[in-house]
């Protein structure tokens, strides 16, 4: 018998992807689609249900169709640019925990696939270099909050339903060609407004790894906690260098109020949480997702930028034209030397 | 030169003879007869890398170029005609493999650190990933150049991964009680916090190796602490020396005393039981072992240095 899989947030840039493809595995029955927003985009063979998850009808969509795993991407999309985001993160922790509420009463249910984000570890100048599993945030800010919280419904969850298989992915940022998210936003910026004084280690997760991930952690997968990440770490100067982007750096509070004023910074999202992750960065550790999950991703976070940068098109700065100014120099260089030598 | 006349010899043509000549001339290239040209090209690469982007950093941020080709150059001369260190044990760091190097703290700011590191890439051959505390990383510019330098938090998660992934750590567990003591109290070794340190090599199974620097305590002799100040700004306090503030930033020209920095006998951990780590009666006896060894050779080291003067200045009375 084949698995009947819910997955929650389909209209977000990755959820319509993976709900697609799950649907055209084999091993998947049936896949149901459900998120507030109108269908976006072609969802093939997924059965879409738009309802607020808040609603009795998510409830009886668990109950009734016989679902027996669930993924849980509400969380996947992109922080609502014209809403207060404090405001739509309260309703993602909520929709969590109606979700989970949901899934508690349904017997039917063995296995639950919470996509977090590493947003959760916070970032301080307190923080050790790298972070596993085990670690909790030493400090706790604004929208890192919202995870937390979210988790902590779930490790909840957890306890009460002890024969259910829950994994939960911390994934880093999501980059790729084709996603769009405020990492791709910021980065792809004209140019790029940095901390002054600050340059952040920053990790990525290449799209293309993110779906396989996702789709591996359903259909196989092991209960557990884990961090998604391809390996390395690029700093932020690095990023925006590869990317061929000129950047300059603020203060904290200067930057913080350029991203509260100007439209194409608010979609970058330069919250006070994104603004400490951009001064003192965070590093991944990605043992277990390795040995216990059995993931090995495909792309390194160098990689996963440089398929990013083909995708965004060139930057003011082309590797072409340093190259080309490196010859001149050099020309003038060794002409000068040579002159001098006579 | 007589390079400048060669390269102009070859003329375009087929005959053996300018073949090899022509060879003669890649060989002088390559092998820098022009030394001139071949630096400039390797700067401008190096710049080019630089521009876009193209070098790695490890994990913790530690760009090996970077502290390379200009931390450490910068910081050389410091060492070395300034307060013209004199190292001795330097055959004491392990050549390869994990290690703990433990040193005691001292001279405001925290100067002594760099010089280590300096000390330690020109003498053993390695890096230095030094433990420092989160005021540094809060710190702009410096907490970033701390972290390109090899440095992380002094945290015990970062110290074992460092510790087991083989680097050469280095530790000043006196801390700010060390560095920030008033001059009156030079040379006197002050707590060794909880012994984190010792756990943590004993747990990753490294040896310990004590290092004792002379000289870093004269650097900014501190009188006073303007401790309303230095609540005000968040820092553990703020120094009044003979020169600061009152010289303004000609007073943080460090006095240039004469250092001596000695590495000791590494202290084996991989030979205590099992469950040492967890063990607080055994790390507070290795801890202050450890502490016993550096405020010994800190004071011999001391008596080396008044005869190092006296014979400095018999020397020059001679003259």
């Amino acid at each position: 018998m084949g698995r009947v899989v819910l997955v929650t947030g389909v209209c977000g840039e990755l959820g319509g992807r993976f709900a697609r493809r799950l649907a055209s595995d084999p091993a998947v029955d049936e896949v149901i689609g459900l998120d507030v927003a109108p269908a976006r985009g072609d969802l093939g063979d997924v059965r879409f249900v738009q309802t607020d998850m808040c609603s009795p009808v998510a409830m009886q969509t668990i109950a009734a169709d016989g679902v027996d795993t669930v993924v849980h991407l509400g969380g996947i999309a992109p922080p609502n640019v014209d809403g207060l985001r404090s405001a739509v993160d309260e309703h993602n922790v909520i929709a969590t925990m109606q979700l989970l509420a949901a899934c508690q009463q349904a017997s039917g249910v063995q296995r639950l696939v919470v996509k977090s984000s590493a947003a959760f570890y916070g970032s301080s100048a307190e923080d050790p270099g790298i972070f596993t599993e085990d670690m909790s945030p030493r400090r706790l800010s604004g929208s890192a909050r919202r995870w937390v919280e979210a988790e902590d419904y779930v490790r909840g969850f957890a306890r009460r339903r002890p024969d259910v298989h829950v994994t939960v992915l911390r994934h880093a940022d999501i980059i790729g060609p084709a996603i769009d998210t405020a990492m791709t936003r910021y980065l792809q910026l004209p140019v790029v407004p940095t901390v002054l004084g600050f340059d952040p280690r920053l990790q990525f997760c290449h799209e293309q790894d993110a779906l396989d991930m996702l789709h591996h952690s359903t259909l196989a997968g092991a209960p557990g906690t884990f961090n998604v990440a391809g390996d390395q770490v690029l700093t932020l100067a690095q990023a925006v260098r590869r990317l061929g982007r000129p950047d300059v750096g603020f203060p904290p509070s200067l930057l913080r109020l350029l991203g509260s004023l100007i439209p194409q910074l608010r979609r970058a999202d330069l919250s006070p949480t994104q603004i400490s992750y951009l001064t003192h960065g965070r590093g991944l550790d990605t043992t277990a997702m390795r040995r216990t999950l059995g993931f090995e991703p495909k792309f390194t976070t160098p990689e996963a930028l440089d398929d990013f940068a083909r995708g965004s098109g060139p930057g003011a700065v082309q590797p072409e034209r340093v190259d080309e100014l490196e010859r001149h120099i050099a020309a003038i260089v060794s002409r000068v030397g040579t002159h001098g030598q006579r | 030169m007589v390079n400048g006349d060669v390269r102009e010899m070859p003329q375009r043509g087929q005959s053996a003879v300018d073949i090899a000549e022509t060879g003669v001339d890649a060989t002088e290239e390559a092998f820098g007869a022009d030394i001139g040209d071949q630096q400039s090209a390797e700067l401008l690469s190096l710049l080019r890398r630089r521009i876009t982007g193209d070098y790695e950093v490890d994990q913790f941020g530690f760009d090996v170029e970077l502290t390379e080709r200009f931390l450490l150059k910068a910081l050389r001369p410091l060492a070395e005609n300034w307060f013209r260190i004199e190292v001795r044990g330097a055959e004491n760091i392990p050549s390869t493999g994990g290690a703990l190097i433990v040193s005691n703290h001292s001279g405001t700011l925290p100067i002594d650190g760099l010089m280590t590191s300096v000390v330690v890439h020109d003498h053993a051959g390695r890096f230095l990933r030094m433990l420092g505390a989160d005021l540094l990383f809060r710190l702009p510019f410096i907490g970033e150049l701390a972290r390109k330098g090899g440095a992380t938090l002094a945290s015990t998660e970062d110290a074992e991964r460092l510790l087991s992934r083989g680097e050469l750590v280095a530790v000043w567990p006196e801390g700010y009680k060390g560095i920030g003591k008033p001059f009156s109290e030079r040379y006197k070794l002050q707590r060794f916090g909880r012994g984190g340190f010792v756990s943590a090599a004993v747990r990753t199974g490294v040896p310990i190796v004590p290092c004792s620097v002379v000289g870093a305590e004269e650097i900014y002799p501190m009188m006073g602490n303007v401790a309303p100040l230095a609540r005000l700004l968040g820092v553990p306090y703020v120094p009044v020396t003979p020169f600061f503030p009152w010289l303004g930033i000609l007073g943080l020209i460090p006095f240039p005393s004469k250092w001596l920095i000695e590495f000791g006998q590494p202290l084996p951990t991989d030979t205590f039981p099992q469950g040492a780590a967890d063990d607080p009666a055994l790390i507070l006896t290795v801890t202050d072992q450890v502490r016993d060894t550096i405020q010994q050779t800190v004071n011999s080291l001391l008596r080396r240095r008044r005869s190092f003067f006296a014979r400095a200045l018999a020397g020059s009375g001679g003259g």
